[in-house]
């Protein structure tokens, strides 16, 4: 147990290594630059080998046994402020840094595949160590302060990341655009710790845990509520959300690790962390899951309208996070914490399934150049594509599990943790307020849509014929030049279908064993794991509604399913689009312009501030402030004089002038 | 050790003798000024390591020398305390790198460059290490001397009324200062020294001379007035843009990484400790210019053109979080501001040094001149982000450090009672992010769209080596910023510790029926006569 700390360091070493050897080496030797395989599996091993050791600490471990903690120094300090550099592995970290280095490492592994023909190779694997670097941080960190580095950390990875291909400006934007965005949410983090330490007077976890309860109710609103602004900058809820779908011009592995798998659950993370400050204000759990509820079904309105294969999944990541604040606002944060791993699975799943079909497709792209027919396209467009089972089985066999994941049909993982989150929302309507009632509406019926989108997706990618030589006749018979992946990109496929399709088994309902094998069965095993660890809610409901709710999930997904084969299942994706924006009208057309929110953040609040800033306070700057200065009449005739003097480089003279005005005002001061 | 605290603030002088020996040779006077500049630092390390820390709260490495004036007590006093060490290594180190930033840059007169840098050097070595009030003074002009000349000769096309404009916001401010000064040493002569006119800083800052409330808030105001000019605190700041967009490349280094901290040093080494009454009452007021000051400068400087303009704004707003840490009054804050002066030197010293990299290749300073450097100038853009991550206040990078200290202390901080300035303070880091990382965006990524920059030379070894110190610090202060912060932290207690005490005496003794209203109402005194 506590003999596993001094692995706690290490774990956070490796990393950083791995970028620095990486990054200098690749800086400042181009020969370093050319050395690809060995730049890969330096990286890779940089986040295995601590995958290792957090799974042999995890061994170690058991449901009640202590934090192991390490404490490196002690970092800022000032007056009664202090925090050190330390980190902790309990049950809820564990968890995550098993699932960020387990998927980090096969991420890491299919990059390889991946980004093998870019020049920036070297830089892409610098990157990525720090960012497992900052999120092991952000994870492991036994402070707030220390978590606030890796939570600040991981965005700047987000946005060098985003901006891999900084030489497009549009994506060079993106980066900026999520930068930004994520300092909105950081802003009301620091205000909160701010509070905690006036309260507290501390940040360390385990004085706050401590100290909770002596926090007012008044300020405890307010914490809860600024912690969780931060946490829609981080993890892309309603209001922040808009950067999520810009940050897919990233290159696609980055988008599976980052922007689906691990970053953008810090923020359910850091909720579940302080959920004895939640328990103490009803009130924001509720605007927690309000906003967690109306971002879910937002965003998979959206996912409805869009042919980019990624963006379907940026916003298809949206709506399952929301799924995952849902729950919290619901007290159900092993819950949250059981779909932000499987969610990990699958999604990280489907975004490389989608990394290698657009790596076919660009294939294509490069061999129809080779042989000298210069046809455009858009990659990533499903509306290019279909049939592609036939060429990418690989890719098509797991990314079909994950979508059946995702979709909820039972046993995959999916099903199980949005199951349990369903029911938490309707225990917390009968326990606490009706209003989650209708989130539990909203939730089945973003349900139904997830399934749906999701086989829109994987119909229109996979099944009917390959579109793309119809739309341009010069590409005639260029399917001949699709080709499944190589072995370092569908290893990690398989890998994580496999997990997609087991790992919901963490989280197997009690009541499912307890109705077949009396009321002693336990087959919740995360339930057990972290049930001291976070200030769950009481699950009140009877048997007949668990069961009743579990059967109704099923019936919507299959349902969506069904629905989805019909429509799309027969190679008539644009038909069927359009049928659905008749039958939608305006709806359709706002879900397609994605509720203009970029538009009216642009042109309601950033381009008033710049335009403010421009031609109202640069002016006042230049024309007011500095004009009375300037106006001083009598002192521009002097200055003037001392121009002259500056000018012709008579140095004395001006000296002379300064030591002869500073007598005469000493002289009239003194006498 | 004293001797050679006094032999690192003069040696520089030395080498400006060498400079006029040598001055028809540039490359000599180059060398001259370089190793010149490298001894100093090299001499100024010894006193680093001697300091004690423990005792950073007296002064250290004392030189008492003789009167300078028969009849008034005026003494020759040199030393460091935990205040002012940092500041003093911070000016040795930067030498070397300004000398060696200008190698190639300077055409014209390059003696009289030289020896105006190696003027400055000694004046500000001056500024930070007395302890006598009038030698401050002295030190204090000394400095500004050199730095018109920088400005006014070696400047770029505006210099002129840039020059004018710093000359006469820089008199107002002296004038007011030395005004205020010469008062304070007749009143401290008369109060604790027999009548003697003294400006013994210890004496001036010591637990016995105590002053009156109505003259703290006269002097409070002229010696504040001085020091925000220098800082510059919003809205005396408009000097600024113009003498850091025309200054050379060297001069914007030091006005950035030397000069402007001589500002909120002389806060913290005057205001608090000799005017706690005022300083308390006056810091609502002095927060809400430092929080104007925080987001109209990050304001300003989103919409700037220029690159320099850009980041001497974004100084604006940088050190209006140095005064709104300064005026919490309490360790945290104090402290916090105390390493975000070094930090804001080395991180903007940093831009500045970068800016001038690409403008003696372009010599254009336009950021629509520019795009795409990126793929031409790989190393640059490594360095260039490194500085902007640590402008931005990233965590792991030294700008963080003093930000977030100064506003933990600022949200909890008594003499404010709000923690309004702190929150408002913080939507500065938005801001930052915003101007910086569009700057950065315009100037080094997308295409290469403008021919002349399809070939720019990535960093030569002189620019990378005299950048890579200023990076180590950049991240040393950032990982351990303990070692740093360590140096000031027993002075900063003690002297809020003691000037509260005074305050509180001072408070006591204070009649409301022998005051005018408003001050009796500034200070919360009450009629205790009419009590009774």
């Amino acid at each position: 147990m506590q003999e596993h700390a001094s692995l706690l360091p290490i774990i956070i070493a490796l990393p950083l290594i791995g970028f620095l050897i990486n990054g200098l080496g690749g800086l400042f030797s181009e020969r370093y630059r050319s050395l690809k395989p060995l730049i890969g599996y330096l990286a890779t091993a940089a986040v295995f080998v601590p995958f290792l050791m957090a799974v042999t600490i995890f061994l170690g471990m058991s449901a009640d046994s202590d934090p192991i903690r390490y404490h490196l120094f002690t970092w800022i300090t000032a007056g009664s402020f202090v925090s050190d550099i330390a980190w902790r592995a309990d049950q809820l970290s564990i968890l995550m840094m098993l699932f960020v280095t387990g998927i980090g490492s096969l991420i890491h592994l299919y990059s390889m595949g991946y980004m093998k023909e870019d020049v920036g190779y070297w830089k892409f694997f610098a990157y990525l160590n720090l960012f497992i670097f900052a999120m092991l941080n952000l994870v492991m960190g036994d402070n707030l302060l220390l978590l606030f580095l890796g939570w600040e950390g991981v965005g700047v990875c987000s946005y060098l990341l985003i901006g891999f291909w900084y030489q497009d400006m549009g994506k060079a934007s993106a980066a900026k655009k999520a930068f930004v965005y994520n300092r909105i949410g950081d802003f009301a983090f620091l205000i909160a710790m701010f509070m905690i330490f006036q309260h507290i007077g501390s940040i360390q976890f385990d004085a706050i845990f401590a100290g909770i309860s002596t926090i007012p109710t008044e300020a405890a609103f307010w914490i809860g509520l600024l912690m969780f602004i931060g946490a829609t900058g981080k993890s892309a809820q309603i209001p922040l959300f808009v950067w999520l779908p810009d940050a897919m011009a990233g290159p696609t592995p980055v988008s599976a690790l980052i922007h689906a798998a691990t970053m953008v659950t810090s923020g359910i993370y850091l909720i579940s962390r302080m959920s004895g400050l939640y328990a103490l204000t009803p009130d924001v759990m509720l605007i927690v899951a309000v906003v967690g509820a109306l971002t879910a079904f937002v965003a998979a309105t959206i996912a409805l309208t869009q042919n980019d294969i990624k963006r379907v999944l940026a916003y298809s990541t949206v709506s399952q996070l929301g799924f995952m604040f849902l729950a919290l606002g619901s007290g159900a944060y092993i819950a949250a914490m059981f779909h932000v791993i499987t969610h990990a699975f699958f999604k990280a799943c489907l975004f490389l399934g989608s990394g290698s079909v657009i790596h076919a497709m660009h294939h294509v792209e490069h061999e129809l150049h080779h042989h000298g027919k210069h046809v455009h396209f858009d990659p990533q467009d499903m509306r290019n594509m279909g049939g592609l089972k036939k060429y990418l089985p690989s890719t098509y066999m797991t990314f079909l599990i994950a979508t059946i994941a995702i979709a909820g049909i039972p046993p995959l993982a999916g099903f199980f943790s949005k199951d349990e989150i369903v029911a938490m929302v309707f225990n917390a309507g009968a326990n606490y307020s009706e209003i989650y009632f209708v989130l539990f509406g909203i939730a089945m019926l973003t349900a139904f849509m997830t399934a749906y989108y999701m086989f829109r997706l994987t119909f229109g990618t996979f099944h009917g014929s390959f579109k793309f030589p119809k739309l341009h006749p010069e590409a005639a018979g260029s399917e001949k030049y699709l080709h499944e992946s190589p072995w370092n990109m569908t290893l990690p496929l398989w890998i994580l279908a496999g997990l997609s399709v087991v790992g919901g088994f963490m989280g197997f309902p009690d009541f499912v064993v307890q109705t077949f094998a009396g009321a002693d069965a336990h087959s919740n095993w995360l339930h057990g794991w972290l049930i001291m660890y976070v200030s769950e809610a009481e699950l009140t409901l009877a048997k007949s509604i668990k069961w009743g709710i579990l059967i109704g999930s099923i019936i919507i997904a299959s349902t969506a399913v069904y629905l989805a084969y019909l429509k799309y299942g027969r190679d008539d994706v644009a038909a069927s689009d359009a049928a659905l924006q008749n039958r939608f009208g305006g709806a359709y057309q706002l879900w397609a312009d994605k509720y203009k929110l970029d538009e009216i953040y642009e042109g309601y609040i950033a381009n008033p501030i710049v335009k403010l800033s421009d031609k109202v306070l640069a002016v006042f700057d230049l024309k007011v402030i500095d004009g009375i200065v300037n106006l001083t009449a009598g002192v521009v005739n002097f200055s003037g004089s001392l121009v002259r003097y500056v000018q012709t480089g008579v140095v004395s003279t001006y000296a002379v002038y300064f030591v002869i005005g500073v007598l005469l005002v000493a002289g009239i001061l003194l006498f | 050790m004293e001797t050679l605290l006094n032999l690192t603030i003069y040696l520089p002088l030395l080498g400006l003798l060498g400079v006029l020996l040598v001055r028809n040779n540039d490359n000599l006077i180059r060398w001259v000024s370089l190793f010149t500049t490298l001894a100093t630092f090299a001499l100024s390390v010894p006193l680093l390591l001697n300091f004690d820390v423990a005792g950073s709260a007296s002064v250290q490495f004392l030189t008492e020398g003789r009167h300078f004036v028969p009849g008034l007590d005026i003494q020759y006093i040199t030393g460091l305390d935990g205040l002012s060490l940092l500041l003093f290594m911070l000016t040795t180190f930067f030498a070397p790198i300004v000398i060696l930033s200008a190698w190639n840059s300077v055409h014209k007169h390059t003696a009289g460059f030289y020896a105006m840098l190696l003027l400055l050097q000694t004046g500000s070595l001056g500024v930070f290490a007395a302890m006598d009030a009038v030698l401050f003074y002295v030190f204090f002009e000394l400095s500004l001397i050199p730095m018109y000349f920088l400005i006014g000769i070696w400047g770029g096309e505006g210099r002129i009324p840039a020059t004018v404009k710093f000359f006469l916001y820089t008199l107002v401010g002296s004038l007011i200062m030395l005004v205020a000064l010469i008062y304070v040493g007749y009143d401290a002569g008369m109060k604790v020294n027999e009548g003697v006119f003294i400006s013994d800083l210890r004496v001036w800052t010591g637990p016995e001379y105590l002053i009156g409330l109505e003259q703290q808030t006269y002097l409070f105001l002229a010696f504040a007035l001085s020091f925000c000019i220098k800082v510059p605190l919003f809205p005396f700041h408009t000097w600024l843009p113009f003498a850091h967009t025309e200054a050379p490349t060297a001069g914007s280094v030091v006005l950035a990484a030397i000069m402007l901290k001589m500002g909120t040093y002389g806060l913290i080494r005057f205001c608090l400790p000799m005017f706690p009454n005022a300083s308390e009452a006056f810091a609502p007021m002095m927060a809400v210019l430092a929080v104007i000051g925080i987001i109209y400068g990050a304001l300003v400087a989103m919409v700037q053109k220029d690159v320099k303009k850009l980041v001497a704004y974004s100084s604006v707003s940088h050190l209006g979080f140095v005064v709104l840490g300064i005026f919490a009054l309490n360790t945290t804050a104090v402290q916090g501001a105390v390493i975000q002066n070094i930090n804001h030197g080395l991180s903007t010293g940093a831009l500045f040094l970068l800016v001038g990299m690409i403008y003696d290749r372009r010599h254009t300073r336009l950021i629509s001149d520019f795009g795409g450097l990126s793929s031409v100038m790989p190393k640059f853009a490594v360095m260039f982000m490194l500085a902007t991550f640590a402008s931005i206040g990233l965590p792991g990078l030294n700008g963080f450090v003093g930000e977030f200290l100064i506003l933990m202390g600022s949200y909890n901080s008594v003499a404010l009672n709000s923690g309004w300035y702190a929150i408002l303070a913080t939507s500065g880091v938005i801001l930052a992010a915003v101007y910086m990382l569009w700057m950065f965006q315009r100037v080094m990524f997308g295409q290469v769209t403008n021919d002349e920059n399809k070939d720019l030379e990535d960093l030569n070894p002189r620019e990378f080596g005299l950048l890579v110190p200023v990076m180590i610090f950049i991240i040393w202060i950032g990982v351990y910023p303990k070692l740093f912060t360590g140096y000031s932290e027993r002075h900063v207690h003690t002297m809020l510790e003691q000037s509260k005490i005074k305050g509180d005496v001072i408070a006591k003794s204070a009649d409301a029926s022998d005051m005018p209203k408003w001050a009796a109402s500034l200070y919360d005194i009450t009629d205790d006569l009419a009590l009774k």
